[in-house]
């Protein structure tokens, strides 16, 4: 459903990601780990179509994202990070304007935002300007932006950044709720929501991947069994490659 | 028919996004209380006991030199700075699209601000038999002379994330093209530059071309003019965005 292939990029003289490749299934929540400037944001941002990548490309449903971006884009849902939102909206407001431009109208618009606004629990907030919320609901209506449209695929950065363990809680049921009819990928450096709701995870390191397996594939490989060893061990040492701003 | 819709979208979003700030306020009555001062007290509108709105028209550049860039400032700028622009690039819309859609916003928004002017046509009607015709030269003229205001602006506020820098950008880009034609400057540089190249210099000013049209001619080179500034500002907003390295 969804293959990047040797997907690179530049930055100047800056190699971000050095020839990543892999591919998702339907059903898969792949985690995306990685120390902070290993490329995991660059990616994302590559396979969402919002920069360019340098050489390679992503094929989401069958849809390439350098030749056919904007059917590309149609298929997938993503979450950046920080969950940007138009603050001076409100909720409502947001999502009808992420419909109006994602071609959905009439009777299937109103039906899409109320599904969204009740599967991310906004109800008592839907009428508040975006910028009045607390970081949880700011971070809930960009999550109900990328489901809006029911997308095959999701693609979320750093989705329980920044919230309370409350709030990570509501965040990784709502990615199981949608598993098993989507393609999803989480980027985090927390490693216990790897276990929490990933069947698989790439460590990625310096621009390329230094890992790619299920959660206890990868902890098989430390003789301690936890992940934290597998993580340290495969990315540790390369800080002075990527100590390169992700931005 | 699609491009059309999301182009819409991006403008409808973006114009009601003037309303959802006092910014729209402040600039609309900022727009209307200059233009009346500068007509009634500066220019002497009733000393000059002419039914003609030439005393309002004369200073339309001078107005939109000062608040057009800051209708404007905030286009792209404010987009990158909340890291919105991630959402908007990665929505199934091209980056053509955003651009044209931004750019309607805010000249209509600009010509809704002319349009709030009206009561000045009334009272120069009521006073004496003015020249309809021209007036609705002088209209054409000035909805014409804000695309060009507001296609520059659009393209400095994509140039930073600051709209403090956007603004002065565009400031001083618009002050430039007004002066390169205007008589006052050009008839100081005729003493010691060549006549054809000061005449060349003026003929990419805004100036020129605007007296023109103020004129009460509606010549298709006035018209050919604006049409390609806008198209060239437009263009290179394209080029600078789709070479952004990132958000």
């Amino acid at each position: 459903m969804l293959e990047v292939r040797n997907v690179c990029k530049n930055f100047g003289p800056i190699q971000a990601v050095k020839g990543i490749s892999f591919s998702v299934e339907k059903g898969e929540v792949l985690g995306f780990l990685g120390p902070n400037g290993a490329g995991k944001t660059t990616t994302m941002r590559m396979i969402t179509g919002f920069l360019p990548p340098t050489s390679g490309t992503a094929v989401v449903c069958g849809h390439d994202v350098t030749t056919d971006p904007v059917e590309s884009k149609r298929q997938i849902g993503y979450l950046p990070e920080n969950a940007p939102a138009y603050g001076s909206m409100t909720v409502t407001n947001f999502l009808r304007f992420i419909a109006d431009v994602r071609g959905i109208s009439g009777r299937a618009k109103d039906d899409a935002v109320e599904n969204a606004i009740r599967k991310c629990r906004l109800e008592s907030v839907r009428q508040q300007s975006i910028h009045t919320l607390s970081k949880g609901y700011r971070q809930r209506a960009c999550f109900a932006q990328a489901i809006l449209h029911d997308p095959p695929v999701l693609i979320m950065d750093e989705p329980t950044d920044g919230l309370d363990p409350n709030q990570k809680f509501v965040v990784r049921e709502m990615i199981k709720e949608m598993a098993a009819a989507k393609v999803i990928i989480v980027s985090t450096h927390i490693l216990e929501e790897v276990d929490a709701v990933c069947t698989r995870a790439i460590i990625i390191s310096g621009g390329k991947i230094v890992a790619n397996g299920t959660p206890a594939e990868l902890k098989a490989r430390s003789g301690t069994g936890r992940l934290e060893d597998v993580f340290r061990m495969l990315t540790i040492g390369k800080e002075e490659e990527t100590s390169h701003a992700q931005r | 028919m699609r491009s059309v819709r999301n182009t819409w979208a991006v403008m409808k979003r973006d114009f009601k996004g003037y309303f959802e700030s006092p910014v729209a306020y402040v600039f609309l009555v900022g727009f209307l209380a200059l233009t009346g001062f500068l007509t009634f007290f500066v220019a002497g509108f009733y000393e000059r006991r002419m039914a003609d709105l030439e005393p309002f028209f004369f200073w339309h550049p001078w107005v939109y030199l000062l608040l057009v860039p800051a209708a404007t400032m905030g286009l792209w700028a404010e987009e990158r700075r909340t890291g919105t622009i991630e959402l908007l690039l990665t929505m199934p819309i091209t980056l053509g699209e955003a651009i044209m859609g931004k750019f309607l916003a805010a000249w209509l928004f600009i010509v809704t601000a002319l349009a709030l002017t009206f009561p000045i046509v009334l009272t120069t009607a009521y006073l004496g038999a003015p020249d309809l015709g021209v007036i609705l030269c002088g209209y054409i003229g000035s909805v014409l002379l804000a695309a060009a205001y507001v296609a520059a602006g659009m393209l400095t506020s994509a140039l930073t994330r600051s709209q403090v820098i956007g603004f002065v950008l565009s400031l001083l880009l618009c002050l430039g093209l007004l002066l390169a034609g205007w008589p006052p400057v050009t008839n100081m540089f005729v003493r010691w530059a060549p006549e054809w190249l000061v005449r060349a210099v003026a003929a990419f000013s805004f100036m020129p071309h605007y007296e023109a049209i103020q004129r009460g001619v509606l010549d298709l080179r006035d018209l050919a003019y604006y049409v390609s500034v806008v198209a060239f500002m437009i263009f290179a907003t394209h080029v600078v965005l789709e070479n952004r390295k990132s958000a």
